[in-house]
Formats: structure tokens, sequence, C-alpha cells
């Protein structure tokens, strides 16, 4: 697993003047445009004014340039990517990584649910410096970006500074795919679900969760009374405005017993949104908490996963299976089955090695690794 | 059974259902949730519903706002066949005043393209229709003519025994995008024994004309529709095994109707609905066991019950609607210009009833025909929604109108229902089909397959 945020040692005492800073590997830039790069160069002399030169080893001390050195486990910055240095330069975060398909921007860590098994655990703090560091990004990522992820947190939350963004996204990147994961409840009111539709962004996807057909239900796996009907409503708003929507339904203890009755909820109520994400557990965050409310071995619902599949497809809905292994599920989901976790993250067991389809696999969750994992791994033999 | 305003339904023990209509299911109940989840019932926790729920209802009766989208053409009452069961009242082969003329033919396409319906299907029907193919030809052609200003969605069926088909015929139908549809009762035996014509060779006809289509037109481009007799009623596997064999991927398994000759020479009775309700069930049976075994194969009136039961489109059966589909989801203009509201009343008005003539093109304006007594007075009339043991009956939503039938029963558009086949027949059905999903598993995920038509 690649770090996104890491130690920095400032090796003089300059910083940078601004907050974000385009990596590259190409010295000899114009004054210009050096100044919003930081550039990754282990050359004493460097030909340009750039925001900061990053080293792999510590260098003679610059006299006009901040200079930092990386600690191992940043070294992988390489060109394009974005990176925010602290005020005090003794840290960096990654925002953007140019070779991932998988940006995901964080807007917020305030939200309205307090989900059993999130994984990003709400902190009700003003970090709306998210939002205009998100504002910042979008304006510096080259055009041909391919996607990029908003997520929370519940973005939609800043109201009009949400839709700002998205504006500005639609300025500077038309044609980068946009996924944004919200919790749908903003757009029960139809004048901010216009406000989203009228920017009109071409390729923008909602990903919302639906965790159950049971209002009750739902709303106790996001901890939010009333939280159901509020989406539901929301994305009835969207589609009526012909946004794209996709379901997200996260499976464990709590949502698979009514897993199939949920599909056949979606299948009549919800027929004409856009994609269905079924998606395995990822052990981080809250779920570590309440790993024994939520835990389920994904071998044990693997006939209800068939059938809820079977259900979703037969309606011509557009499928996907998500964070799960191949050996604990049923053959005939192969249809809907994603290798989805990102090539970055995800790891195998040791029960892997000799399976001969760790290549269709999605593997784990270096957390699912770490902290728990279906008994019922077993490698496919030839 | 419990069903919801747009035919969800659950089914209940009768101990819980007493407690739920008390109010006294408690909220943690399986079946409390259940409700709950499809709208059955309101609390605090599920406001959305009835949002839901009118959404789902629009979608049921969109169609209503498209109106007439079928139109039949009776180009010819001349027929070759001499079938005992025709509901249509055929002539004999010779008489052209059984033709419809290029006149008739004009006005009625004018009224075709005043409907408000984007879909506009052409639908050339008989005695024979192929009898008349020069007809065929001139209307295909001025119809296209017209569309080019209005720009629908234009489609053309050809209804035919497939006896006198060319090939030259079938080139015309390639070039406008013409389908088939065909008849084939059963095993060659039995569909000549239903079906005579001089030569004795109807099946042979037919099998042959059924390999011409698709030899000039493709695969896809030929249906079939079979009518079951009494001598049918042994033979439910032989007329599927036929239907099979010749590559069809479904069976239409119909009772015959109580019109035309069918009446005059006793064949509507010649077996009760019950009767009837058996060779259904053994046929959907066998079909089930058949997709059991891995061969892909369904019965098409399972099919629309299924769509009316498992999702919220209307598959638009003119039978099995509500408001009846006669005259808005169908229209048909006769050979000599009247106008009637479904294939099924032109036929009561060739035994000389005309409660359903709604006009005639050489007099009528699109307003008066589609306003006339003979269309509003039976709709009004039969609307389940009102009507007597309909508007309480749990499958309501599954079922239709079907004002022409009652009518041509017990000269009643709405008829007492304890004593209605139609009633009788459809429940049969639609209970059966929900024994068969809840009893098991396989079936119950075929049939929504079949309602997705996927």
């Amino acid at each position: 697993m690649i770090k996104l945020s890491g130690k920095l040692k400032p090796l003089n005492s300059l910083r940078p003047l601004s907050k974000l800073l385009v990596c590259t590997l190409l010295d000899g830039l114009s004054n210009d445009e050096a100044k919003g790069k930081a550039l990754l160069c282990d050359q004493a002399k460097i030909v340009g004014k750039y925001g900061a030169v990053l080293r792999k080893q510590a260098m003679g001390k610059l006299q006009d340039i901040p200079e930092f050195l990386l600690p191992e486990d940043m070294q992988h910055l390489s060109e394009g990517d974005v990176i925010r240095i602290s005020e005090d330069g003794h840290s960096v975060r990654v925002l953007f990584r140019a070779k991932s398909n998988h940006n995901a921007i964080l807007l917020t860590e305030q939200c309205n649910h307090y989900c059993l098994m999130c994984s990003q655990p709400p902190k009700d703090i003003d970090d709306s410096w998210l939002l205009d560091e998100a504002k910042q990004l979008v304006q510096l990522l080259p055009t041909t970006t391919e996607e990029i992820g908003f997520t929370g947190g519940e973005p939609t939350l800043y109201g009009d500074g949400f839709i700002d963004l998205l504006r500005l996204t639609n300025l500077y990147l038309p044609n980068t795919a946009v996924h944004i994961l919200s919790n749908g409840r903003s757009f029960k009111d139809i004048e901010f679900a216009r406000k989203y539709a009228a920017v009109g962004h071409k390729d923008v996807m909602l990903g919302i969760p639906i965790y159950s057909d049971d209002p009750v239900r739902h709303d106790y796996i996001v901890q939010a009374e009333g939280a159901f009907s509020e989406t539901i409503a929301g994305i009835l708003n969207l589609k009526a405005l012909r946004q794209r929507v996709e379901i997200r339904v996260v499976l464990h203890k709590q949502s698979v017993p009514r897993l199939v009755q949920t599909a056949e909820f979606i299948a009549r109520n919800l027929l004409f949104v856009d994609h269905v994400a079924l998606m395995g557990l990822e052990v981080i965050g809250f779920t570590r908490a309440n790993l024994d409310d939520l835990w389920i071995d994904q071998f044990e619902y693997k006939d209800k996963l068939s059938e809820a599949v079977d259900i979703l497809e037969a309606t011509g809905l557009h499928v996907s299976i998500y964070n799960h292994q191949l050996c604990l599920v049923n053959t005939d989901v192969s249809n809907a089955y994603r290798k989805s976790i990102s090539d970055w993250k995800n790891e195998y067991v040791d029960e892997c090695k000799s399976c001969t389809k760790q290549y269709e696999c999605g593997g784990f969750f270096s957390s699912s690794k770490q902290f728990r994992y279906s008994p019922n791994i077993s490698a496919f033999e030839d | 059974m419990l069903s919801n305003f747009v035919g969800e339904y659950k089914i209940l023990q009768r101990e819980k259902l007493y407690s739920f209509a008390r109010h006294q299911l408690p909220a943690d109940d399986s079946d409390y949730i259940d409700l709950r989840a499809k709208q059955f019932l309101l609390d605090d926790s599920n406001s959305i519903a009835p949002q839901l729920l009118s959404i789902k209802t629009r979608t049921k009766y969109s169609r209503l706002a498209d109106f007439t989208a079928l139109h039949i053409f009776v180009v010819s009452l001349r027929c070759e066949h001499s079938c005992p069961y025709c509901q249509v009242s055929r002539q004999s082969e010779d008489r052209d005043s059984f033709d419809m003329t290029e006149e008739v033919a004009d006005r009625s396409l004018e009224l075709t393209f005043q409907s408000p319906s984007q879909n506009i299907k052409i639908e050339f029907q008989g005695g024979e229709s192929l009898l008349n193919f020069d007809l065929i030809k001139y209307i295909v052609v001025q119809a296209k003519k017209i569309n080019e200003k209005v720009n629908k969605h234009l489609g053309f069926v050809i209804a035919t025994n497939l006896a006198p088909v060319t090939h030259e015929m079938l080139l015309f139908c390639k070039e406008h995008d013409i389908v088939i549809s065909t008849s084939l009762d059963g095993p060659s035996d039995l569909h000549n024994k239903n079906r005579p014509r001089p030569g004795k060779n109807s099946y042979e006809k037919a099998i042959e004309g059924i390999r011409l289509v698709r030899e000039v037109l493709g695969q896809d481009k030929v249906s079939a529709l079979m009518t079951t007799t009494e001598a049918s009623l042994n033979r439910v596997k032989d007329i599927i095994d036929e239907y099979i064999k010749n590559d069809f991927d479904g069976i239409f398994l119909r009772h015959l109707s109580p019109y035309g000759f069918a009446i005059k020479t006793k064949s509507y009775r010649a077996y009760s609905t019950e009767r009837w309700l058996d060779f259904y069930k053994e046929g959907l049976q066998y079909i089930i066991e058949l997709n059991k075994m891995g061969v892909p194969f369904r019965e098409y009136y399972a099919c629309t019950i299924l769509s009316k039961m498992l999702t919220n489109s209307d598959p638009g059966f003119v039978d099995l609607m509500n408001p009846s589909g006669m005259g808005i989801a169908a229209i048909v203009y006769n050979y000599d210009g009247s106008v009637h509201p479904s294939d099924e009343s032109r036929m009561l008005a060739e035994m000389g009833d005309n409660t359903f003539r709604m006009g005639n093109v050489l007099e009528n304006t699109y307003e008066e025909i589609f306003s006339s007594e003979a269309l509003v007075k039976p709709l009004e009339e039969s609307f389940t929604l009102s009507a007597p043991m309909c508007s309480d009956c749990a499958f309501e939503s599954f079922c239709g109108a079907d004002p022409v039938y009652h009518y041509a029963t017990s000269k009643d558009f709405l008829a007492k229902k304890p004593e209605s086949d139609f009633c009788h027949r459809n429940m049969s059905i639609f209970k059966y089909l929900i024994c068969l999903m809840e009893e098991d598993p396989y079936v119950k995920r075929l049939f929504f397959r079949w309602a997705h038509r996927s």
C-alpha cells in the first residue's frame, strides 16, 4: 500500500508560497512555470525558481528555493502528482496521484450520517479549507485526467459551496469522469437538485447508499432517523432531472439479511438508476469498533448475493460486485464481479499463494488482511 | 394474498392478516417489515412511501396518455381456409365485395395518423390478408409517405395463415421491414384437423411459409399463435414440442373466444373453462420442466400476467387492461369502413351485433368516432376499479375489464363476475402462477425473468 501522507524534513528555512504544488521531474522550467511546481531532483544545481525542491538524499542547502528531504515511504512521488506541504514544512500530503485512476478527494469530514461501518468517521469541525483546497486542485489537474472522485463526510453539506466546486470542475475538467459519494439527502430539496443538474457536467455520477428496503434498518445502519425517506426523495429528484445515480449497498451482518428484498425493492421502485454496486465491507474506521455487529463471512451469503444479482440483472440494471474475493462468490455472478480494489491498495493472504486465479481476483484491503478475513478462502487450482 | 395498488403482492397467514387489519401487528414482525417495504402500510419511518407508490401508479397507467398504438386493417374477409372455430366468420374466396377499397384504406390511414401515440403499429388481418396483398402494398407505401411528415415510430405486421405467401410478397416485406404473425395449432394431424383447407395441407403450407419467411426476412421475423380446440386438450405437450421443433422461443396457450363461427359451430362450448385450465396448467408445468432441463422456452400469457405482477409496466394486452384496451390500445378498421374498438368487437359485428360499432371512416370524423357512445359507454361501465367485486379484488391490478367479452357472453358490459368465465379463468391462472412461485424458488426466478423479458 502506498502512503499518501508523511513526514518531511526541511533542509533550509524557506517555505513554499503556494499551498498546492504539482510534482515535476523537469528542471529548467521558466520561473513562471516553475513557481507552482515541486521539483523532484537530486542534482545540486537547480535552474529555475521552483516552489519547492524535494530530495531523496540530503543536499547542500539551496539559497533561494525551499528544499526538503523526502522520507523513504514518500519517494513514490512522480510527475504530475499534486502535494500539499504543511506550513511548518514538516509534513506532506498527496492530493492527487497522476498514475492512479482512483483519486478520491476528501471534501469534508462532517456528515449527517453516523454509519456503523463508516470508513472515514465524521468529525464536527470546520474543515471548509478542504473545499478551498479541492477548488484549487481541480484547476491544477491536466484536462486529460480520466477520473476523479469527491468524497466525505457528506460533500453536499456545503450547499452552494459544493455546487461551486462542481462548476469549477466542469470548467477545468470537462472531459474527466467525476464520481461523487453522497448520502443523497440534500437532493430532497428540489432547488438544490436543480442547481446540481444545472452545472451540466457531461460525465458525473452520484454514488448514493441504500442499505435496505426496510427504512428502519437503513436508518439504524446510518444512525440517522428519517434518512431512508430523504435519500429516496433525493434519488427521485435527481432522476426526474435526468442525473446519473449509482446505488451502493455495503454488505455486512446488518444489511445481508434483507439483501434479496433490497434487490427486489430496487428492481420495483428504482429501476431508473444507472448502476447498482454491491460492496464488501472494508475493515477500517468504525467497522473496527463495531466488527462483531458487522462482520459476516462472504462465503455465508454467496447464495443471497447470487439471487440479488440475478434479480437486478433480470431487470436490465447494470450491477457490480466490489470488494469481494473470487473464491467466496458463486460462478453465476461472474458477469457482475469486479476486480475492484485499487491496485495500489490490494493485497493477498497466504492462502492465495498457490491460487491460479489471483490475477482475476480483487484480493483484500490491507485492513481486512490485518484484522479479519474469511476462514473459507481457498486457492483455485488448475 | 394481499396486493397493493400497483400489484405488488404479499402472502400472509390468516392470523397475521387479522392482526394487521386490526392494527395489532407488531412493528418488529417480519411481515410488518415486508408490508412496510412494499408500501402496504405507512408509519413514521417511511414517509416516502406515497411518493414511490404514486410514481409506480403513473408508470403503470402511462400507456393511457399515448392512446391508440395498434391499428388493425381488415383488408379482406375472404379466406381459403374453413376453420370451424373461426372467430371472424370468413367469407368464401371469390367475393370481391368483402375486400377493403383504396378509398376506405386512405381514410383509415388519415385516422391512424391522428392518434396521439408516437408509436404506430399497423396490423393487417383477414379473412386471409394476403388474398388482398395489392392493398397491403398500397397501405404500406401510403403510410410511409404520410409518416415522412410526422415521423412516428411506424411498424407493420401481417397476420396470415401463410398458405398464399410467395417469395415476391416477402421481398416487399423485407423492403418495408414488415413482420409476420401466423397460426400454428400443433403437430400436422391436429393442425390440419383444426384448420381445413382445400388440399388438407394447411400445416404443410404453414411450415413451408415459416421457413420461407425466416429465409427472406430473418429468424425472428415470424411469430405464431395457437388456438385450443377440443382435439387439442390432450395434446399440450405435442403442441409445445411442435413449437420447439420449429425454433419458436415461446407459445401463447390460447383458449377459444365466444365470437364468430366459434359460437355458430359450437366449438366455443366444446370444452369447459375447467378443462381448458387443466390443459393450460399441464402445458405450463411442461414448459417449466423444459427450462429446468436447459431449454429456454416461455408461455406468453403467463409472461403478460407476470409483467403486471412483477413490474410496473403494463404490457398493453387488450384483454387484461383497465380501463379496457378497446379503442384505447387498439382500433380496427373493417373492410367496409366500419370502425370497431377491438378485433373481438368486429367479430361481433360480423355476427350482426353492432353494439360496439364506433362509426364509419367514410362518414365520421376522428372526434366523432373516438367519442362515440359505442366506445365511451362500455369503457366507463366496465371500469374495474368501480365495478362490484372487481374493485375489492386482490387480483384487480393483474386483470382487465374486457367489456366485449362480457357483452358477448351476457349482453352486459360489466356482467356478474361470479358467473363470468373470464373472471374464473383469469383468477385461476393468477392463483396458479403465484402458487408456483411460492412453492419453487427456481420458478420464482424464471418467472421474474419472463416478467422482465430477459
